[in-house]
């Protein structure tokens, strides 16, 4: 493996390696000293096109955690303000050093092609391409939920996948990368995918992806779930008008109190609540279920670190001159 | 590797012979548990790691054997296993290893006299990324080594403090442990094959 750009050319022995490995790099996050000397003197450069919060501060730990050094870039205050291209930011980077660029970026295919030309050596890491794909987020999705299926069931999480776990992605499925990523990786764990989405919020073609579709939230969740992945309604990418209002979307769309209430009816106890980050609380998930046992928001951004460390790990150590190391 | 260099090492000409055989095991693992007693002065303090993936079953088997001398004292309280795939120096060359658990007795090894257990003492590396991961993880008071097998060309000032069998070798030469736990029922032997 030498970039990582999406889940969908990812194999399930090498996804099943990198939550092994996550699994490892977990248990380091709970010693007393948080640090292992494995990157020592190699330079991880995080290059921020689009903002962000928690994936950046966590490639920050995990390259950290790795006894990396660390270049954070925002393109808010560089030269990319100015006018530079990719292409020249990249070559800065190359002649600066940089042994690994993960690169978050608003247009779907930047990591592709950065990784793609002759402009930088390194090893390219999607941290979240345009409406393309957001491989880590998905692959801390997965390990979370390997958790969780590996205590419902009460076996060992490691080497195992999510064979015959119902999983529910609902919400901004147009928009979202992170659905897109999910997706293709829980389908190679074997997991069962449905989404749920208003129609207008399902892109051109879903119809041929592997996954059923609905457009009834409660009946989907009455049917039995394993893990509901709420997804962000995109603010800054809805140029159009795709539901009426908010309200109603909340109450069609949203994991809200009386959805909560039902699934203790049905007594569907080990179903757990997931959302990537940001919340809107109050639209697609209300307080109540995000504060709720079940939901697993703040699990899914410790295991985020322990998933990063795991996949720098991969990238940046090893025969980097055999295209196939992993 | 490609598959030529593969079939070009399976055909050439192969002698492996054993050095130790299930029953030399035991008996090596039986006088290193009453070296490490004797050393230690009793079971005190004592933690036993084994570096996997072979060290660790033989840091069981050591810490049965010490066990056994001590009514009261369970096996399972003085072991434990200490990777060190991150800590290694040719993380940057090798294929990028899978590394494994790393598991301490529930006591910890702070001021502990804690007993690295691996198969094969060899460049010396791995011990070097031992005691790295050992400072890491706590401060024991004593930190010694004990190998089934020595088989010289050491590359870094490193000894063992129990040794099973020093085993001269040539670097030509590869030293293969077998241990039933990791290798299978009863396959419990030390063969040196040359692989030149």
């Amino acid at each position: 493996m030498k970039h990582l750009l999406s889940t969908l050319d990812l194999s399930r022995a090498d996804a099943i390696r990198i939550l092994d490995i996550a699994e490892e790099m977990a248990a380091v996050g709970t010693r007393e000293v948080k640090k292992l000397p494995a990157l020592r003197g190699r330079t991880v450069v995080n290059l921020f096109f689009e903002d962000s919060t928690r994936t950046r501060i966590s490639f920050e730990a995990a390259a950290k955690r790795l006894s990396a050094d660390v270049i954070n870039f925002s393109a808010k205050g560089s030269s990319v303000s100015k006018g530079e291209s990719l292409k020249d930011t990249a070559q800065t980077l190359q002649a600066i050093g940089a042994d690994a660029v993960v690169i978050r970026h608003g247009a779907s295919g930047a990591p592709a092609r950065l990784a793609a030309t002759d402009w930088i050596d390194a090893p390219v890491v999607n941290a979240g391409d345009g409406t393309h794909e957001h491989p880590t987020q998905a692959l801390l999705d997965a390990f979370t939920l390997r958790n969780h299926w590996a205590r419902v069931n009460g076996t060992s999480t490691l080497g195992t996948d999510l064979a015959g776990m119902k999983v529910a992605i609902v919400g901004d499925i147009l928009h979202s990368r992170v659905a897109r990523s999910n997706l293709w990786l829980l389908r190679t764990l074997g997991a069962e995918v449905t989404m749920v989405a208003p129609p207008t919020l399902l892109p051109h073609g879903s119809n041929v992806w592997p996954c059923t579709i609905s457009y009834d939230l409660d009946a989907t969740l009455a049917g039995g779930i394993d893990a509901v992945m709420m997804l962000r309604v995109q603010g800054e990418r809805m140029h159009a008008s795709f539901f009426p209002n908010t309200r109603e979307y909340s109450r069609l769309w949203g994991f809200d109190d009386a959805r909560l209430a039902a699934l203790d009816a049905q007594g569907q106890s080990e179903t757990i609540i997931m959302h990537p980050g940001p919340m809107n609380r109050g639209l697609e998930i209300s307080s109540a279920a995000a504060d709720s046992p079940r939901s697993t928001v703040l699990e899914q951004v410790s295991n985020g670190v322990a998933v990063r460390m795991a996949v720098l790990y991969l990238l940046l150590s090893g025969d980097q001159q055999r295209p196939s190391g992993l | 590797m490609s598959n030529d260099a593969n079939a070009a090492r399976n055909l050439a000409p192969k002698t492996a012979r054993t050095v130790l055989s299930s029953e030399d095991i035991d008996r090596v693992l039986t006088r290193i548990a009453h070296e490490i007693i004797e050393a230690n002065k009793g079971t005190k303090d004592l933690v036993l790691l084994g570096i996997p993936s072979r060290g660790f079953p033989l840091a069981q088997r050591l810490a049965q054997r010490i066990a056994a001398t001590e009514p009261g004292l369970d096996a399972a309280a003085i072991v434990g296993q200490l990777d060190v795939t991150m800590y290694r120096d040719d993380l940057r060359h090798s294929t990028a290893r899978t590394p494994l658990p790393t598991r301490l007795p529930a006591g910890g090894i702070d001021d502990k006299v804690v007993v690295l257990v691996d198969d094969v003492l060899y460049s010396g590396r791995t011990i070097r990324a031992a005691l790295d991961a050992i400072a890491d993880l706590g401060r024991p008071r004593i930190v010694r080594l004990a190998v089934l097998v020595d088989r010289g060309h050491r590359e870094l000032p490193i000894r063992a403090d129990h040794v099973g069998k020093n085993l001269p070798t040539a670097t030509t030469e590869k030293v293969r442990v077998h241990v039933a736990e990791v290798d299978g029922v009863d396959n419990n032997e030390v063969i040196i094959e040359d692989a030149a």
